[in-house]
């Protein structure tokens, strides 16, 4: 349903992602886990239409994104990370307008409208300006337009950011039950919310997926590699071999050094071992002289540090209307 | 062209439930009426609505950027521009149906100067000739404004920058006649086609030239065209 081939986005110089491919099948949810600034927006923003790759491509129910954007747009329902919605519209008007221009008729649009507001469980403020709403309540209109139109695809950015922990847990709920019968795409910081709720995880980080895996196995059976640098003063016959032997490297690559009496060597090992010692050690007894020892990259451990793997840290924003 | 029917009825409901619509139209309406009145209550001032319609094109240049400003800005500031622009809706259907909602607001307001033509009428005998091309060419003014004013809307997503843009473009529009004084021939000749007051003028005087109604129209055209690329490049920055 949904396939995205090789994606890669600059802004400027910058790659905010790198070579993504990933594909969704119908009927899944999957969980795009990473911390800020990892690329999971970019992405979002990417297989949505609204900004186009810098190469690369993505087809979301069976339509290219680039090629036939118009068809790709009217299979998918978005929620971006910031909501925006229209401030001094009530949610009614809003929910009408937006149904209007994903092609839907009046008739059907108006019971279609009273459903999911049913569903979202806006019926209170079904006439409220939106402006005057609070975060969570903002949050649920972004859901409903999402789902409005009945699309085959559901991508929604971090769509419990910034709201209190009771409605969190009900947007959860909510965004679960979606996914029995929607493609759902789902981005997140916090990696028991996607344990929770997604089918399959990718973990993204810098631009690039590390770890692909069943919310089941996270943490414990990753897939994936890290790479450590090495530069040592030594005749390389030597040395090569006894590196290859230490226990949890899965191989090493000679880089080119220019103009220095040393080698330089990119040695992956395996993820989640932290071989830096062993390798130090078998160095120094083989009598060569170690220059350098850099672990290249975050390891996994460390980019799960840097997730949100605690419930508490949510943000507290409560309050119905502001 | 659905799309743009509900972007129409969407922007021209917005413009009808805020005040801010209300307040900027007043405020031209009572600054033409006041310069008007000021204008037939001179000795020997002829029964017409000459007078009136160089006021109002003067005014518009000011009132028709206020009206755009927000129409693109603002969904680019909140951010809705991303939900419309992942919607299956094209491009053009975004500005020509916010344009269309300019043009009805910007029409009730000329609407209501109607007014003082019927005053004119009351207390004198003018000739209708003149007061109807005065009105098309008011109409045409205002339409050309508005396009400029969508170009500047598109540009920033701070309103006040994008109503600066278009009221610089648009004066530049107006005044560059009096450049022409200062060069000769096909240059200044073409400096004054550029010009919107040289044309105005003939409209006021009851005179209607088909190359006005085109300039204008062109002018809607070219500047419609350039918002449409704007927004379209948007999603490339
Ligand atoms: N419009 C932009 N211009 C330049 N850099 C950007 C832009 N948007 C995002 N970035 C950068 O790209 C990286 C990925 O951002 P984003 O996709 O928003 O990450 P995430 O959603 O995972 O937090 C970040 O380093 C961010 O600073
Ligand atoms: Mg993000």
């Amino acid at each position: 349903m949904i396939e995205a081939i090789d994606i890669t986005k600059y802004y400027g110089d910058f790659p905010a992602v790198t070579g993504l491919s990933f594909s969704v099948e119908q009927g899944e949810i999957l969980g795009f886990l990473g911390p800020n600034g990892a690329g999971k927006s970019t992405t979002m923003k990417i297989l949505t239409g609204f900004i186009p790759p810098s190469s690369g491509t993505a087809k979301i129910a069976g339509f290219d994104i680039t090629e036939q954007s118009l068809q790709a747009r009217r299979h998918i329902g978005y929620l971006p990370e910031t909501v925006p919605l229209y401030e001094d519209m009530n949610v009614r008007d809003y929910l009408s307008f937006m149904g209007q221009i994903r092609g839907m008729a009046k008739p059907q649009l108006h019971q279609r409208i009273n459903e999911v507001i049913e569903l979202c469980r806006l019926g209170e403020y079904r006439d409220t300006i939106i402006g005057k709403l609070s975060k969570g309540y903002r949050q649920r209109v972004g859901i409903s337009q999402a789902i409005l139109h009945e699309p085959d695809v559901l991508v929604l950015d971090e769509p419990t950011i910034g709201i209190d922990p009771i409605q969190v847990v009900e947007t959860r709920q909510l965004i679960k039950d979606l996914g029995r019968d929607h493609t759902l795409i789902l981005s997140s910081h916090i990696l028991p919310e996607v344990s929770m709720i997604c089918d399959r995880i990718i973990i993204i980080h810098e631009g690039q997926i590390v770890a692909v895996d069943d919310p089941g196995n996270l943490g414990t059976n990753l897939a994936g590699v890290e790479r450590v640098e090495i530069e040592v003063k030594g005749p390389n016959r030597e040395i090569l071999p006894v590196l290859e032997r230490v226990d949890g490297v899965q191989s090493i690559e000679r880089m080119s050094v220019t103009g220095g009496a040393y080698h330089r060597y990119h040695v992956t090992v395996d993820i989640g071992k932290d071989l830096r010692h062993d390798l130090a050690k078998i160095i120094v007894e083989g009598g060569w002289e170690l220059l350098k020892l850099q672990s290249l990259g975050m390891s996994l451990e460390e980019i799960f540090l840097r997730l949100t793997i605690e419930e508490e840290e949510l943000p507290n924003n409560s309050g119905a209307v502001s | 062209m659905k799309n743009l029917i509900a972007i129409t009825l969407k922007e021209t409901k917005g413009y009808f439930s805020t005040p801010s619509a209300y307040i900027v139209g007043t405020m031209f309406l009572v600054l033409t009426g006041v310069f008007f009145v000021f204008d037939v209550s001179k000795p020997f001032a002829e029964a017409g609505v000459r007078g009136l319609s160089d006021w109002a094109s003067f005014f518009i240049v000011f009132l028709a950027p206020l009206i755009t400003m927000k129409l693109l800005a603002e969904e680019q500031k909140l951010g809705t521009l991303e939900l419309l622009l992942t919607s299956p809706v094209r491009e053009w259907e975004i500005v020509l149906g916010k344009y269309l909602a300019s043009f009805l607001m910007l029409l009730s307001i000329q609407s209501v100067t109607l007014y003082y033509v019927f005053i004119v009428y009351f207390f004198g005998n003018p000739d209708t000739g003149p007061v109807i091309s005065a009105y098309i060419g008011l109409v045409l003014h205002g339409a050309a404004a508005l396009a400029i004013g969508m170009l500047g809307s598109s540009l920033s997503g701070n309103q006040i920058i994008s109503a600066v843009v278009a009221t610089a473009i648009l004066l530049i529009f107006s005044f560059i006649n009096r450049v022409s004084s200062l060069v000769e021939g096909n240059v200044a000749e073409f400096i004054n086609a550029l010009s919107m007051n040289s044309r105005l003028a003939d409209f006021s005087r009851g005179i209607i030239d088909l190359s006005h109604i085109v300039y204008f129209l062109s002018i809607v055209g070219v500047f419609l065209f350039l918002s449409i690329r704007s927004l379209e490049t948007r999603r490339w920055r």
